[in-house]
């Protein structure tokens, strides 16, 4: 493996393929956790254990594992993993772990986690895995604190529990409620297609969607099922 | 911390080498069934042992979190007292331990807490109720003698943010407990008797919530403590008339 594919391994899951902005995968942290930039920040940590450590041994144990048993064993692993970080957190932040609740454990059924572990781990060796879920793990991370960053100011007026907006300001409460999720969210994908689209001719025809890494388009599925 | 991690990666990959060794499944063919079952149980062991492993070294550190957190509300609600003791209110009676044979669930903890001097400063009690969004659990200080609220501290809940989420924040509420003659009647601002408690603008659920977990605390485990409960709700009532 050359200097240069690892660092287009790592790059492509922190932008071109970032887990929440481009695939919209492991929605469900990304709306519940980010309402400040102190739970976003251990969300993300939290997962970012889940996912190198799932990965790495998913590439480890990939021969020894039957095919047929892949997935619950993959589970299997991620699950054991969220659980230590579930313990480790009760044990070392107590504070935080009762901010995060219910979604600490539910990490196991983040897709993106698993996802990683089918489509890149489970196909190649441990050094390239690693450094694919470091990148999933970092393109995560960014989209949680972008999310937790605009949701506390505007929602609290503080960034990590420091005022920052003048104290006049009255904070847009439903920016920390479940529906300042889904706006915050929504705003950030709509300037990031306005950004990927910038320039581009509004009559050429639709570029096509770009497929995530072990992903194959319908169409390409369909070709290679009539060819066999 | 990641001893636990570590440990079922590297036992993980060699036990499984063995495994796959002694099967020795050619690729393409259909694996047995008990090499399928016999790879997730393997799987599984493993897990559970380094699972049995962290929350040994967890669980300890866990519990002394909560004790720490305990420990901080009592002296936090009965005014830095010198030492506290745990009692246990069951049957209406008060009791010094656990009665053998009753279920903890049955018999409710109070805590009472003591000044530098030996004299009893008072009860520290825990309750609970259904707030606006899911169970607030609280804890308060009570001094039978004088029939007043101590002090009150929010332990858990998830009450809205900006607004219910106040309970535990605004420190105007929660001061407002502090010294008031129970049974605790929450009004619109301001509070004039003095059983009457300044509710929050916008969060009347959850602010109503916590009076009526210190009122119906009170009813239950009051005449175990003592002292004036029915005097306090007698002056309370007085209170009223003026």
């Amino acid at each position: 493996m050359t200097d240069k594919s690892g660092r287009e391994v790592f790059l492509r899951g922190v932008w071109e393929e970032n887990p929440v902005l481009v695939q919209i995968l492991g929605l469900c942290p990304t709306l519940a956790v980010t309402n400040s930039v102190e739970n976003a920040i251990a969300m993300a940590l939290a997962t970012a254990f889940v996912i190198l450590g799932s990965s790495a041994l998913v590439s480890l144990v990939k021969d020894y594992i039957p095919s047929q048993v892949r997935m619950s064993g993959y589970i299997l692993i991620i699950a054991t993993f969220v659980t230590v970080v579930d313990l480790i957190m009760g044990a070392v932040a107590p504070s935080i772990s009762k901010a995060l609740g219910a979604f600490v454990p539910l990490i196991v059924v983040n897709c993106m986690i698993l996802g990683r572990a089918e489509a890149f781990a489970s196909k190649n060796r441990l050094l390239p895995s690693i450094l694919d879920a470091a990148g999933t793990a970092a393109g995560f991370s960014i989209a949680l604190l972008l999310m937790g960053s605009f949701r506390e100011i505007l929602g609290n007026g503080t960034f990590l529990g420091i005022q920052v907006m003048p104290h006049n300001w009255e904070p847009w409460v439903i920016m920390i409620l479940p529906p300042g999720g889904f706006l915050t969210l929504g705003g950030i994908l709509m300037g990031l297609s306005w950004w990927w689209q910038r320039g581009e001719k509004k009559d050429v025809a639709v570029k096509p969607r770009r497929w995530p890494n072990g992903v194959r388009a319908p169409e390409e599925e369909r070709r290679s099922e009539m060819v066999a | 911390m990641s001893a636990g991690g570590g440990e079922s990666r590297s036992s993980g990959g060699a036990d499984r080498r063995d495994e796959a060794g002694r099967a020795g499944s050619a690729p393409g063919t259909q694996p047995s069934s008990l090499l399928l079952i016999g790879t997730l149980g393997l799987l599984s062991v493993v897990a559970g042992v380094a699972i049995v492993l962290v929350h040994g070294w967890a669980q300890p550190r866990i519990e002394a979190h909560q004790a720490a957190e305990l420990r901080q509300a009592i002296e936090e609600v009965l005014g830095e007292p010198q030492r506290y003791e745990t009692r246990w209110v069951a049957d209406g009676k008060l009791l010094d331990s656990l009665p053998a044979g009753v279920d903890s669930s049955e018999a409710r903890p109070v805590y009472a807490g003591y000044a530098a001097d030996g004299h009893m400063v008072g009860y520290a009690v825990p309750g609970q109720k259904p707030g606006y969004q899911d169970v607030v659990k609280l804890i308060f200080g009570y001094d039978p003698t004088s029939g007043k609220v101590l002090g009150m501290k929010v332990l858990e809940s998830k009450e809205t943010p900006g607004l219910g989420a106040k309970i535990t924040s605004d420190s105007a509420f929660i001061h407002g407990f502090d010294g008031v003659l129970a049974p605790i009647q929450g009004v619109k601002h301001p509070a004039q008797a003095p059983h009457q408690v300044d509710m929050i603008t916008g969060a009347t659920i959850s602010s109503t919530a916590v009076i009526t977990i210190i009122n119906q605390s009170l009813e239950a485990v009051g005449p175990a403590l003592g002292g004036s409960s029915a005097r306090a709700a007698s002056a309370a009532h007085a209170g009223d008339g003026s």
